[in-house]
């Protein structure tokens, strides 16, 4: 991982914010970390803090789960305009899955603390937030059962 | 298309008619080995049986001798009427036989039957074709038709999904495909270990990144019915037109020429009036739990 040399990215062009209250972003944004992964290494490991909102803008990574003597399982893939994980917005705070670059990905994090703080201290725009957060994790409970139901094999 | 080929594969009758049960032998010129339980057939007119135009979309009925028939899409090159290929699953007895049939074996063909893909009306149309499983083959020839008079169409788009990467049929044919610049064709698996590098996720997860025009695009979608619901659904929310979208049905057909009744869709028989059908005609029925 290494902060990113690139191009400084733009909160408001990611999807996830797209067309949301431009002085809101903008608070965001100054709290923003930009960073570069190489493939193959961890942007997030299993059980550590979940620390950071983190956005991807170029790239390709693997949510992957890891259960000892079992081989490694990819769940699903995320690439540019897709949102890594919302463990970092509910106690305990904690990773529930690996993330790992399988393309050289660069993302935008935002600080967790001051993420939650400022959805409490703006509850309208902190409700805003939840409705595109909330179809994003039910999108992923649909497809994963979609994907538990075999249909390809049948 | 052939010109010098028959309009059916059927034997004539005494009076010359066309006899739509009695199946025309192929004789089984390669098979090539997809994944471990799927396998592509090239078969060829064998003893006077003459070859015969189709339609992408369409299927033929397969007769293993002595054991059964099956209707299987037709997932070869239009234009290549002489040589008929046929993409097989092993599901009970008669696919099995299919499946196993060696070069040298002679297997019988009745066909074609039903309505096919809307290519023609695709031409000077974004097209967006998703795939999933065993759909794949009935959408190859699609593909085909495209990639032969690639500028009568504008963007084309791609989507195939499988339950792992050993389960993807035509993987050489695929990395061509995907190597091309005047197409876009995204893979994706239900489930995959570190070997793999490619997405992770159902289909209608890579249609954000699907790039088209929807108020002027031609989708058509083949695969589980349950996919097709939902990548029509996605489809729908993003601006293409139900009328627009094409799906592919498939039902237990026996007889293939409408009689029968077992592959009766709502008011609809799969094998006359479809296996293609409007998505806007059957949507009705997609949500019906017995039909």
């Amino acid at each position: 991982m290494s902060e990113s040399p690139g191009p400084k990215l733009l909160l408001a062009e990611h999807r996830f914010f797209r067309g949301m209250d431009t002085a809101f972003v903008a608070g965001l944004q100054r709290h923003s970390y930009q960073r570069t992964y190489e493939p193959g290494t961890l942007l997030v490991r299993e059980g550590d803090v979940a620390d950071e909102f983190l956005l991807i803008f170029e790239g390709k990574v693997a949510l992957e789960i890891v259960v000892p003597d079992r081989p490694r399982t990819t769940i699903q893939t995320l690439g540019p305009g897709d949102v890594i994980g919302w463990s970092w917005l509910f106690p305990p705070h904690r990773w529930r899955i690996d993330v790992r670059a399988l393309k050289p990905t660069t993302t935008l994090g935002l600080a967790a603390g001051h993420l939650r703080k400022i959805l409490d201290e703006h509850p309208a725009e902190g409700y805003r937030f939840l409705l595109r957060l909330l179809p994003v994790i039910a999108t992923r409970l649909e497809n994963t059962r979609l994907q538990l139901l075999d249909l390809h094999g049948y | 298309m052939a010109t010098n080929s028959a309009s059916s594969a059927a034997a004539p009758t005494a009076s010359g008619v066309p006899d739509p049960w009695a199946p025309a032998p192929f004789v089984v010129r390669a098979r090539r080995q997809e994944t471990s339980d799927i396998a592509t057939l090239e078969l060829s007119p064998a003893r006077g049986a003459a070859p015969f135009a189709f339609r992408p979309g369409q299927f033929n009925m397969l007769y293993a001798f002595g054991i059964g028939e099956a209707a299987i899409s037709i997932s070869g090159d239009d234009t290549q009427s002489e040589r008929l290929v046929h993409t097989v699953r092993i599901a009970g007895r008669v696919s099995r036989a299919l499946y196993d049939a060696a070069p040298g074996t002679v297997l019988g063909v009745r066909g074609p039957y039903g309505r096919g893909w809307p290519v023609a009306e695709a031409e000077g149309h974004d097209v967006v074709l998703v795939a999933g499983g065993l759909g794949l083959p009935p959408l190859r020839p699609v593909l085909y038709r495209i990639l032969a008079d690639r500028a009568k169409f504008d963007r084309v788009e791609v989507i195939y999904g499988s339950r792992t990467p050993p389960d993807l049929v035509y993987y050489d044919e695929i990395q061509r495909w995907r190597a091309r610049t005047d197409l876009r064709f995204q893979t994706t698996v239900d489930k995959a270990g570190r070997e793999w590098y490619g997405d992770v996720g159902v289909v209608t997860t890579r249609l954000p990144d699907a790039r088209f025009e929807p108020s002027r695009t031609i989708a058509m979608l083949c695969g589980p019915e349950i996919m097709m619901r939902l990548t029509a659904e996605a489809l729908e929310a993003r601006g293409v037109s139900p009328d627009a979208i094409w799906v592919s049905m498939e039902r237990n057909m026996k007889c293939a020429v409408g009689l029968c009744g077992h592959c009766q869709f709502g008011p609809a028989f799969v094998c006359r009036n479809g296996p293609v059908f409007r998505y806007s005609e059957i949507r009705p029925f997609l949500a019906v739990r017995e039909v």
